[in-house]
């Protein structure tokens, strides 16, 4: 378990001043232009030295993603953009971040952006967090009176401009291609990949997109070093990552947790424990909506880090878990979600439009158990044909909780079918909708 | 995204007044003149705001779109399609308070569908999207709202109820009515996001006094 010393984001709860004079004293600002001094190439290796994945959920090593921005400008301005469009069910991390640690993310852009080379960074922050912004804008215009930002940035001779702009209520927009194309004015729908934003990105220039999280903890990793990072958690899961525990647990919180601690210890310690104690635990989505869930035989050995949880079929994600104990209605829970990506496709891939509503009418089915039992095959099979067959990732994640529920609950799933016969003594059951035939813009 | 969209009775003109257009001024020094085009989704926000302000009712009209694309040098269409593309975005008159309940799995988990209950029990409302006879209330489903550890949540405008069960939702839904706003965050004994009753990590910095309000 992590000690207070070794965490990055020390104003968590915003227990302390979120605005400049508490940042300087929690060592935010300080000496920025030394770290700016170690050049370009040196802060690179130092990001891949500490083996930072990113913390969004993809887990790409972002050293190496800064390192595919041209090393030369062709005459097109770079630029980084922070996604702060944090919508995945479950998740909450950056939030915290942007209120209450807003001048570690403007210090940590300003770093980032000098080793891609780009003087300006937008951060793209999800609608609803008003508030969020608010902080952040107040931080952003304190910086620029203190001289932390614009010309001469901090005294590094970098020219660096922080601007933020808002989102409005599209979770697609948190996919990096969707969220450039949201920031040029359009309709969030994702780009065709290649070209990749390091190529082609905003306004067709070079460009890098990074979570809030994999952002803010740069100042900190160059201030102690990428060996010091790369000292915590395991070989390949490095460092530490804020997580988050909603659900059935008795102290839902946000934290900062080592990577590759036991994901019962993290519930026990950080969650206050399961609800009702440990055996009642029913299962935990480990990393945000999009990773298959975990049953509890799992979740009693599991590390939390990216690859154990790939080793048992889901992953790390946004490492912002959901907790459900045995009185949750499993099916119900992940039906729920079907509903989530239905609402949320931005319609551009037919597999995903039209595959996101027919898995939600037929989790709605589930739930009721009006379906026959081949019938969970048949959805398992589309959930295939989704999958990897759409520009963006969308798609996939909408097919994975519907794959981890069958693949460890398929006996409730078919119990309730059973049941759902049984009430109605039928030997099977007439597949009409009780309202009328279903179309697919419903 | 899947509502269903029809138009609302618009009004004959809209002109932005002295204080949105400090805004749209200042809007616009964040992006490349060439790219204008960016402003679109703040300047939507600005005359939302302006109508709520002006009207009681923060949603964007026609003529309020038609403004903004001339402005941005771009055809009407592409207003209206990112006008209905996010939800955030109000097409049609809402109620003077926007009442937005996250009904997602954590916060569904966690008693969603009481504060959903208590919304329709103190506003008269019987279904999302409606706005209550008095037109103070417009009652909203809306996805995750990311602050799940602080499930479930209650959105009003752009504050954050947190924390809410049954009887603090109507608590909150009389104190609007009566025109005070209760102050926004958790509900119950907590700091932020961290644990109720007191955080577990970061016990050993020494706090210095906070040199403001929150």
């Amino acid at each position: 378990m992590l000690h207070d010393k070794d965490r990055i984001f020390t104003n968590l709860y915003g227990q302390q001043d979120w605005r400049l004079a508490g940042a300087r004293q929690r060592g935010d600002w300080d000496n920025t232009a030394a770290i700016l001094a170690k050049g370009r190439d040196a802060i690179l290796a130092e990001m891949k030295a500490s083996g930072l994945r990113g913390r969004g959920g993809a887990g790409f090593p972002t050293g190496l993603k800064w390192s595919f921005m041209p090393k030369q400008s062709d005459g097109r301005p770079h630029y980084l953009v922070i996604n702060g469009d944090e919508s995945e069910p479950g998740t909450c991390k950056d939030r915290e971040v942007i209120r209450h640690e807003p001048h570690k993310l403007i210090e940590s852009a300003l770093i980032a952006s000098f080793a891609m080379g780009a003087h300006a960074a937008y951060i793209y922050i999800r609608g609803e967090f008003c508030r969020e912004a608010e902080h952040l804008q107040y931080a952003v215009n304190e910086a620029y009176e203190a001289g932390l930002l614009g010309k001469n940035a901090a005294g590094t001779g970098w020219d660096f401009d922080f601007y933020i702009h808002r989102g409005a209520g599209a979770y697609i927009c948190g996919e990096e291609t969707a969220l450039l194309e949201s920031l040029e004015g359009k309709k969030g729908q994702p780009r065709m990949k290649p070209p990749f934003p390091a190529g082609v990105g905003l306004y067709g220039c070079p460009t890098t997109v990074n979570n809030v999280e994999s952002i803010a903890v740069a100042s900190t990793i160059l201030r102690r070093g990428g060996a010091w990072f790369a000292g915590l958690g395991r070989p390949n899961n490095a460092g530490t990552k804020l997580m988050a525990i909603s659900g059935h647990v008795n102290t839902p919180c946000v934290f900062e947790e080592e990577l590759g601690v036991p994901l019962k210890d993290i519930i026990e310690k950080h969650g206050g424990g399961v609800r009702g104690g440990w055996d009642n635990l029913l299962a935990v989505i480990p990393g945000g909506c999009s990773v298959p869930v975990l049953p509890k035989s799992v979740c009693e050995t599991v590390l939390m880090d990216y690859d154990s949880l790939r080793a048992e079929r889901s992953g790390l994600g946004t490492a912002c878990m959901i907790v459900m104990d045995k009185s949750t209605d499993i099916i119900e829970a992940i039906a729920r979600f079907s509903r989530f990506f239905k609402h949320e496709s931005c319609g551009q891939c037919t597999p995903c439009r039209e595959g996101t509503g027919w898995m939600m009418r037929m989790m709605d089915r589930m739930v009721q158990g009006r379906a026959e039992l081949e019938e969970i095959d048949l959805l398992e099979q589309v959930t295939r044909q989704v999958e990897g067959h759409t520009i963006c990732a969308l798609g996939d994640a909408a097919a994975w909780p519907i794959q981890g529920l069958i693949r460890h609950f398929r006996p409730e799933m078919e119990a309730r079918i059973q049941h759902y016969k049984a009430a109605l003594s039928a030997k099977s059951v007439v597949q009409v909708p009780v309202q009328g035939v279903p179309v697919a813009a419903e | 995204m899947n509502t269903p969209w029809k138009p609302a009775e618009q009004p004959s003109s809209f002109t932005f007044d002295a204080d949105s257009e400090r805004e749209i001024e200042e809007v616009l020094t964040k992006y490349p003149v060439a790219r204008k085009a960016s402003a679109v989704m703040p300047l939507l926000y600005i005359a939302q705001r302006q109508m709520g302000r002006q009207t009681g009712s923060a949603w964007i009209p026609l003529v309020a779109m038609d403004d903004i694309a001339a402005r941005l040098d771009i055809a009407a269409i592409r207003v209206y399609e990112v006008a209905s593309f996010y939800t955030m975005f109000n097409t049609q008159p809402i109620g003077r308070y926007h009442l937005q309940v996250c009904t997602t799995t954590p916060c569904w988990l966690r008693g969603s569908d009481d504060v959903t209950s208590a919304c329709k029990k103190a506003t008269g409302i019987s279904t999302f999207g409606e706005t209550s006879q008095d037109g103070l209330f417009t009652l909203t489903q809306v996805e995750c709202l990311g602050a799940c550890s602080n499930a479930p949540i209650l959105q009003v405008d752009d504050d954050f109820y947190e924390d809410m069960d049954g009887p603090r939702t109507e608590a909150l839904i009389a104190a609007l009515r009566v025109g005070q706003y209760p102050k926004p965050g958790p509900s119950i004994d907590r700091a932020g996001s961290a644990p109720e009753g007191g955080r577990k990590t970061l016990l050993e910095t020494t706090a210095p006094a906070p040199s403001g309000a929150e």
